[in-house]
C-alpha cells in the first residue's frame, strides 16, 4: 500500500488540480496573425494566389496555436487543440462538396423551376424552347419507387428477421448474410440487366414501370436487410426473454416486441434505401426507357422518371433543356427530402409517448 | 494525507430541472461517509458532482461550492480531468474494460494518461490489487481478461483500478448492489481497510451496510416526484441510527417508508 499512499500539501494539490489556460480571444488573435502573416508572405515568396495563401495561413495557424498552447497550457491541451482543429477541418472539407452541390442545384435549378414546371409535361415541347414540365416524370418516379418499396421493404425486413431470429448463425444464414453484403456493392446497371434479360427477354414482360420497380427493388433489398439486421441485433435479449416469460409465442414476440423496439431504425433504413434508388438512372433506361407524356399505368408501356428526365434533357444540349435538367435535379432532391422528412414524422408519431 | 470535502449550498440542475437543492455537508478525511435515502432523492447526483462526473451528462450544471481541503474544485483554473484523477470513483455495476486484461485494467488510469516504465507499473499493479484484496486470487492470471472474474472480484478489480491512480478521495456509487452477500462482505471489509488511506464516500440503498461501514451518514429525501432532493440530516452513523432528530429519517431507517 505504501506506494499508493500519497501525501500532498495544499500547494501541491493546487498544482495537481489547476490548469493554466489561454484566454478565449487568443484563438481569434492567432487566426488573425496567421492570415496576416500569410498575406505578408505572399508578397515576398513564390507562394501566391488565394488558394496558396489560404493553405499557408491554415498551416501557420496550426503551428502558432499548437506552439502557444504547448508553451502556456502544456502537452495535453496542445494536443487537444491540434486534434480539435484537425477534426474541424476534416469536417469542413467533407461538407464543402455537399454544400456546393446543394447550392449549385438550387441556384441553377431555380431558373426553370416554377408551378407550371411541376404541372405540365414535355408533350409537344421542342427541346430548344423553354417551358414544358416534369409532371409525367414525377408520376413515373413516384409509381416506380412505390412498386420498388412495396417489393423491397417487406422482403428485406423478412429476410433480416429470418437472419436474426431464426437463422441462429447457421451455414445458410451466414451465406445469405455474405451475399447480401456482396449485393450492396453491385452496380445498378447490373440490376437493370437482370430484369431486362430475366423478365423482359425471357418472360416476355414489356418495358414498363413495373419492370423498373423490380430492378429498383433488387437494389433496395440488400440495404434494407443490412440496416434491419443491425437494428434487430441491437434489441436487448432481456426484452425477448421478458416476453417469452409471459408465455408469448415467438412470432408474437417478434411482431409485438422486437420489431416495434427497432422500428425507428428500420424505418430510417428503409428510407435510406428509397432515397438511394430514387436517383438511379441506369436500370430505368433498360427497363422502362422514357416518354415525353403522362403514362399513369405502370403495368403498360414506357414511363418517364425524374433521373431519366434529367438525362434526356442534358442530352438535348440546348440552354432551355439544360435549365430543365437542373430544375429536374432540384425536384429529385426535394422529393427525396420530403420522403425522408415524412418517414421521420411517421417514426416519431408511432413512438409511445 | 487524505483530503476533506466541504460542500456548501449545492444546487444541481439537469437543464432547467432542479434535481438537488441547497445541500451543505462536510466529508471528513480518512473516514467513511454514507449517503442514504430513497430512490431519486439525489444522493448519486450529489456524489457525481464531487468529482465533476455529472458534467458528462448534457445539460447538467451546479450552483454552490465544493472544496477539496481549501481548493474549489469548480474554480476557474481547475481542470475536470485533473479533478477526476484526484477523486476516484467506483460504479454500481462492475465495469472492467472488456478489451483489456486484468493487468491492463489496473494500469488503465495510469497508462491512458501518460507513459510509465513497465517495472513501475508492475509495482503499482501489485500494490493496487493487494490494496483491493484481490492479489492472491489473480496473481497467476494477470493477462486474462477481466471478464473471467466473478462479479465481486470484478468490483474489487474496479476498486484496484480506482486506487491505482493514487486518488485522495474514493467515491462509491452503490458498489455492492449488484453483488451477492459474500462478495458484499469482502467489499465492506475492503472499505474498512481503505479508509486508513483514503477519504471514502459511499452511496447505498442498504441501511445495514451504511450502519456497518460508515462513520457518518447523510440522509437525503425527496418531497415528491418532480420536487428537488434535499439533505435532511447528517450526523455520526451511531447518532443517525440511534437517535435521529428528524421524523423522516426515523421513518426511513426504521423501514416505515422508502
Amino acid at each position: 500500500m505504501a506506494i499508493l499512499d500519497r501525501t500532498i500539501s495544499d500547494d501541491e494539490l493546487h498544482n495537481l488540480l489547476s490548469q493554466r489556460k489561454l484566454p478565449r480571444w487568443t484563438t481569434l488573435a492567432t487566426c488573425a496573425t496567421a492570415i496576416a502573416g500569410s498575406a505578408l508572405l505572399s508578397f515576398i515568396s513564390p507562394v501566391s494566389g488565394v488558394a496558396g495563401t489560404a493553405v499557408f495561413a491554415f498551416l501557420l495557424f496550426i503551428v502558432l496555436q499548437t506552439g502557444l498552447s504547448f508553451a502556456v497550457e502544456g502537452k495535453r491541451y496542445a494536443i487537444d487543440r491540434l486534434a480539435t482543429t484537425l477534426l474541424l477541418s476534416a469536417l469542413t472539407a467533407a461538407l464543402v462538396p455537399l454544400v456546393s452541390i446543394l447550392l449549385t442545384v438550387l441556384i441553377r435549378g431555380l431558373n426553370a423551376f416554377n408551378s407550371s414546371f411541376l404541372t405540365s409535361t414535355m408533350r409537344n415541347v421542342s427541346p430548344r424552347r423553354p417551358g414544358g414540365g416534369i409532371l409525367h416524370a414525377l408520376i413515373g418516379t413516384l409509381e416506380q419507387v412505390a412498386i420498388a418499396a412495396a417489393i423491397g421493404v417487406p422482403l428485406g425486413i423478412f429476410a433480416a428477421v429470418y437472419l436474426v431470429e431464426y437463422g441462429n448463425r447457421s451455414r445458410l444464414a451466414r451465406a445469405i448474410s455474405f451475399f447480401v453484403d456482396v449485393m450492396t456493392g453491385i452496380p445498378s446497371i447490373v440490376a437493370g440487366l437482370f430484369v431486362y434479360t430475366g423478365f423482359i427477354l425471357t418472360l416476355g414482360l414489356q418495358r414498363s414501370g413495373l419492370a423498373a420497380g423490380i430492378s429498383l427493388s433488387i437494389l433496395m433489398i440488400p440495404v434494407v436487410v443490412r440496416s434491419t439486421e443491425e437494428m434487430l441485433r441491437l434489441v436487448p435479449r432481456d426484452l425477448r426473454e421478458a416476453s417469452y416469460a409471459l408465455g408469448v409465442p415467438k412470432y408474437r414476440t417478434i411482431l409485438r416486441v422486437v420489431i416495434p423496439s427497432a422500428s425507428t431504425g428500420i424505418i430510417t433504413g428503409a428510407m435510406l434505401a428509397v432515397a438511394r434508388v430514387t436517383g438511379e438512372t441506369a436500370p430505368l433506361l433498360l427497363t422502362t426507357f422514357l416518354t415525353q407524356s403522362i403514362n399513369t399505368n405502370p403495368f403498360n408501356g414506357p414511363q418517364a422518371s425524374l433521373p431519366t428526365y434529367v438525362w434526356d434533357q442534358i442530352g438535348s444540349g440546348t440552354t432551355a433543356s439544360i435549365d430543365r435538367a437542373w430544375a429536374g435535379a432540384l425536384t429529385l432532391i426535394l422529393l427525396v427530402m420530403i420522403l425522408n422528412l415524412s418517414a421521420r414524422l411517421i417514426a416519431r408519431a408511432s413512438r409511445v409517448k | 494525507m487524505a483530503k476533506r470535502i466541504d460542500v456548501s449550498h449545492l444546487n444541481v440542475y439537469y437543464s432547467e430541472f432542479l434535481a438537488v437543492e441547497d445541500v451543505s455537508l462536510a466529508v471528513a478525511p480518512k473516514a467513511v461517509t454514507a449517503f442514504i435515502g430513497p430512490s431519486g432523492c439525489g444522493k448519486s447526483t450529489v456524489l457525481r458532482t464531487l468529482n465533476r462526473m455529472h458534467e458528462v451528462t448534457p445539460g447538467a450544471r451546479i450552483e454552490g461550492k465544493i472544496l477539496l481541503d481549501h481548493e474549489d474544485i469548480y474554480g476557474a483554473d481547475i481542470d475536470p480531468v485533473n479533478v477526476r484523477s484526484t477523486i476516484g470513483m467506483v460504479f454500481q455495476k462492475p465495469n472492467p474494460f472488456p478489451t483489456m486484461s486484468i493487468y491492463g485494467n489496473v494500469v488503465a488510469g495510469i497508462k491512458l494518461k501518460k507513459r510509465t516504465k513497465r517495472s513501475e507499473l508492475d509495482d503499482v499493479v501489485e500494490a493496487s490489487l493487494r490494496g483491493a484484496n484481490l492479489w492472491e486470487e489473480v496473481k497467476d492470471r494477470l493477462d486474462r481478461p477481466g471478464s473471467v472474474l466473478s462479479g465481486g472480484q470484478q468490483q474489487r478489480l474496479c476498486i484496484a483500478r480506482a486506487i491505482a491512480i493514487q486518488p485522495q478521495v474514493l467515491l462509491m456509487d452503490e458498489p455492492c448492489s449488484a453483488l451477492d452477500p459474500i462478495s458484499t462482505l469482502a467489499i465492506e471489509e475492503l472499505i474498512h481497510e481503505l479508509k486508513q488511506s483514503y477519504t471514502i464516500v459511499i452511496v447505498t440503498h442498504n441501511m445495514q451496510q451504511a450502519a456497518r461501514v460508515s462513520d457518518s451518514t447523510a440522509f437525503f429525501n425527496i418531497a415528491g416526484t418532480g420536487k428537488p432532493g434535499k439533505l435532511i440530516e447528517m450526523n455520526t452513523t451511531a447518532n443517525i441510527f440511534s437517535s435521529p432528530t428528524e421524523k423522516a429519517t426515523e421513518d426511513y431507517i426504521s423501514g416505515r417508508f422508502g
